[in-house]
């Protein structure tokens, strides 16, 4: 065990078994050879033992299927390459304000998706493009909502900060730092009251459960630890889940945190610490903690150990606070892209011809993507006075000029 | 440019008032104490520079909040740390509430903080303990307690691309608490002035700056150590045929209103900048209505509630026999402020002028 660049205690799960990709070979004493089982489309896939407090760690061997494999690896690209171009996109003033970028943390988001169901709520902080994506939106919708056109998934009304996807539980986007958690206990309280008929309180099984996503910076506001404490007394299905990219904005955990150890710090639940760059063991981990939740024994905890590329935002350059060796190591080392590449073609899966191509594919996808949210139309002027409350509402005050002396004239649906 | 407070003789700040409220450059020179200078500077470094001189005449004055080590996300605070040290200028971990308790506690105890809360529009968590606590903290104890020594500086208002939670003005909120002061300025200047007396004044401050103007807005500023009055409004420039009010970044789109009116209606506008929200001054406003019978009110923050709303009720009690046409107000819309179409929901120029046009017509 040492202290790598990132503060924290690190175990190497470098993979020795494949270099197919070109990438150097030095393995250090520490690593582990990390080894899979194939039999016909179904497959297992070691990981390295999870860090646990207060509850035990899952098994190092991690269920899988081809279509599985195949089908997250696709998708982390896709996730890779949209996001990519939104920093290209912004750069060319295409994409305006505030735009936080989830490359680098696509593992978190996959792995995730594969250790639990869409019937599973999430509910998540700004950097929330790779999410959407996750849940089931196409790229286009996402990249249109980053251009503010009406094409876009919130039809150009909420932006980079603002994406959500109902039919799949995906409740945002939240531009206010932690206020997402509480809500995520609201929204696991709410799956549980429904699967039990109206009981939600104290221990009783339910079938779909909340994942309430926020950072290390978050992790420091104080409805964090309102919403913990009523999760653990209610016992409510609500996993918190820490993405600790080492960096709240430009503050290391190290200066932000008093117990930089996150998954311990909500005590009594348990928690796990997870490598946050390897798509398997969030699976591993996010399995685990959905099973306990929805046996009815509260709360979790999972800290996703994982890293960001860009800075906090598009105006951040991320590299006042971090040294340029810092985050090309990272990349270098522990990229998830890469690892979950070396897999597929471990496990026989894919070829590298075929990862070409699905990449290939990818880039037509993005390419297509950025062309809709180029020419997508502007949003409706309505727009800015409907869904205040509810579609009805038929005058906004002051869209006429005159107050109270009769309807807006823009009005929706007629109204006289 | 020579400026006039119209304040009746019953105000009791009437002599300080009409001292401070010539604003002509050797005004300025002779205010500032020592220096004779005038520096160029726009408005996060007047803030700035206010800030070195309010840490550099306190020895009890602290500053802090989210990453204002290195100089805050807008340069407020930048070379702060380094001239007076981490043990006064430090970073806070990401907790609003916890940055406005922990002032409140502070200047309980006689210190002087002065706390910046990174975007207005995050201000929220930490309303609990501006409202509950330092507002109340004198009246509570009887004068035993107060946390006058307290400043909460936060920028505020529309940027351009800001979207819903970059770009609120949240003054009404705080217009609504008996107990605080809320301070805006216009222009860099005033910001170096009015922060100055913000953090000696002995009440608790919240001090909005409208982070559009942080680079935008470039004056002359004396460079020495000087204060601007708070609790009272500046006449910008006098007129006969409608006052039009405002306080901010909004001053800027009224003044082209106003020129606009004069070059195209022939129309001679009184426009005055409110500075001070709670308490202000009521007298200034109303004795300009009382001349002119007209009054016209803009601000970026919502028509319902906003504070055009209280002035609005104010100037009617006052003035009513006076008023030539009913008060007009030119705010936001009611809605939660838009991302991709801010330029129509902010009270821009056009939408302020056809208010005057209509108040002067009616």
């Amino acid at each position: 065990m040492h202290k790598s660049l990132l503060g924290r205690v690190a175990t190497h799960s470098k993979s020795v078994w494949s270099r197919s990709n070109g990438q150097s070979a030095a393995v250090p004493a520490t690593a582990r050879y990390l080894e899979v089982k194939v039999n016909g489309d179904n497959a297992q896939v070691e990981i390295n033992p999870l860090k646990a407090y207060k509850c035990e760690a899952p098994s190092t061997w991690v269920n899988t299927t081809r279509q599985e494999v195949v089908d997250s690896l696709r998708l982390m690209m896709l996730m890779r390459r949209m996001e990519i171009s939104a920093d290209l996109m912004y750069k060319s003033q295409l994409i305006k304000g505030f735009c936080h970028l989830y490359d680098g943390q696509e593992a978190v988001a996959i792995g995730m998706e594969m250790g639990c169901t869409k019937k599973d709520s999430i509910v998540t902080s700004y950097r929330d493009h790779g999410w959407q994506l996750s849940r089931g939106e196409n790229p286009k919708r996402i990249l249109a909502e980053l251009t503010g056109r009406s094409g876009g998934c919130t039809k150009g009304k909420g932006g980079s900060m603002h994406m959500y996807l109902s039919a799949n539980n995906f409740w945002g986007g939240n531009g206010i730092v932690g206020a997402q958690v509480p809500l995520g206990a609201g929204l696991a309280f709410a799956a549980k009251y429904k699967s039990n008929k109206g009981i939600a309180r104290g221990v009783a099984p339910c079938s779909a459960v909340a994942f309430a996503l926020y950072g290390d910076g978050a992790a420091n506001q104080g409805q964090v630890f309102e919403a913990v404490n009523m999760a653990y007394l209610w016992k409510l299905p609500v996993i918190f889940v820490i993405e600790n990219n080492q960096y709240a904005m430009g503050t290391s955990i190290a200066r932000g945190a008093s117990n930089a150890e996150f998954y311990t710090r909500y005590d009594p639940l348990p928690g796990l610490k997870v490598d946050g760059m390897d798509a398997f063991s969030v699976k591993a981990a996010t399995a685990a903690a959905r099973k306990h939740c929805m046996d009815g024994l509260g709360p979790f905890v999972l800290e996703m150990n994982t890293y960001r590329y860009h800075g906090h935002s598009m105006s951040d350059p991320g590299l006042t606070y971090r040294s340029r060796d810092e985050v090309s190591n990272v990349r270098k080392e522990r990229d998830p892209i890469d690892k979950l590449k070396r897999i597929t073609m471990q496990l026989g899966f894919l070829d590298e011809g075929a990862i070409k191509e699905m990449e290939k594919s990818v880039r037509a996808e993005v390419d297509e993507a950025v062309e809709f949210a180029k020419t997508s139309p502007e949003p409706a002027l309505a727009e800015m006075y409907t869904e205040v409350f509810t579609h009805a509402q038929p005058y906004v005050r002051g869209t006429d000029g005159v107050y109270g002396q009769g309807y807006c004239s823009w009005a929706p649906h007629g109204t006289p | 440019r020579l400026v006039k407070c119209f304040v009746p003789s019953t105000c009791p700040a009437i002599t300080f008032c009409r001292k401070m409220a010539r604003y002509s450059s050797s005004s300025l020179r002779a205010m500032s104490t020592g220096q004779a200078e005038l520096k160029k500077m726009n408005l996060v470094g007047a803030v700035n520079d206010g800030l070195r001189i309010a840490m550099e005449t306190d020895a009890q004055a602290v500053v802090f909040g989210e990453d204002v080590g290195f100089g805050g996300v807008f340069r407020a605070t930048a070379g702060l740390q380094e001239m007076f040290g981490k043990e006064r200028v430090f970073n806070t971990p990401l907790c609003e509430q916890g940055i406005a308790g922990f002032a409140v506690g502070m200047a309980a105890m006689g210190a002087t903080p002065i706390a910046e809360i990174q975007f207005a529009d995050y201000i929220f968590p930490a309303f609990d303990q501006i409202v509950n606590e330092a507002a109340k903290y004198r009246y509570r104890s009887g004068g035993q307690f107060h946390v006058g020594g307290l400043t909460i500086r936060t920028p505020y208002g529309a940027v351009g691309h800001g979207g819903l939670y970059h770009s609120q003005s949240p003054e009404a909120y705080f217009a609504h608490t008996p107990g605080l002061v809320v301070v805006i300025p216009r222009s860099p200047a005033q910001a170096k002035g009015l922060l100055l007396a913000s953090v000696r004044d002995p009440n608790p401050v919240i001090f909005l700056e409208p982070k559009a103007l942080y680079r935008a807005a470039v004056e002359e500023v004396p460079t020495g150590d000087f204060t601007l009055p708070l609790r009272c409004a500046e006449v910008l420039q006098e007129g006969s045929d409608v006052t039009v009010v405002g306080y901010g970044a909004q001053l800027r789109v009224l003044q082209a209103a106003c020129d606009r009116a004069k070059a195209e209606l022939g129309a001679s506008c009184e426009l005055i900048d409110l500075r001070t929200i709670l308490p202000w001054d009521a007298e200034t406003v109303c004795a300009s209505v009382s001349k002119t019978g007209r009054c016209v009110v803009s601000h970026e923050a919502p028509v319902t509630c906003g504070f055009g709303a209280e002035v609005s009720a104010r100037v009617q009690e006052s003035c009513f026999l006076k008023l030539e046409a009913p008060v007009r107000r030119v705010c936001g819309y009611d809605t939660p402020f838009p991302l991709s179409l801010e330029k129509a929901y902010l009270p821009g120029v056009d939408r302020c002028f056809a208010a005057i046009k209509e108040t002067l017509e009616f």
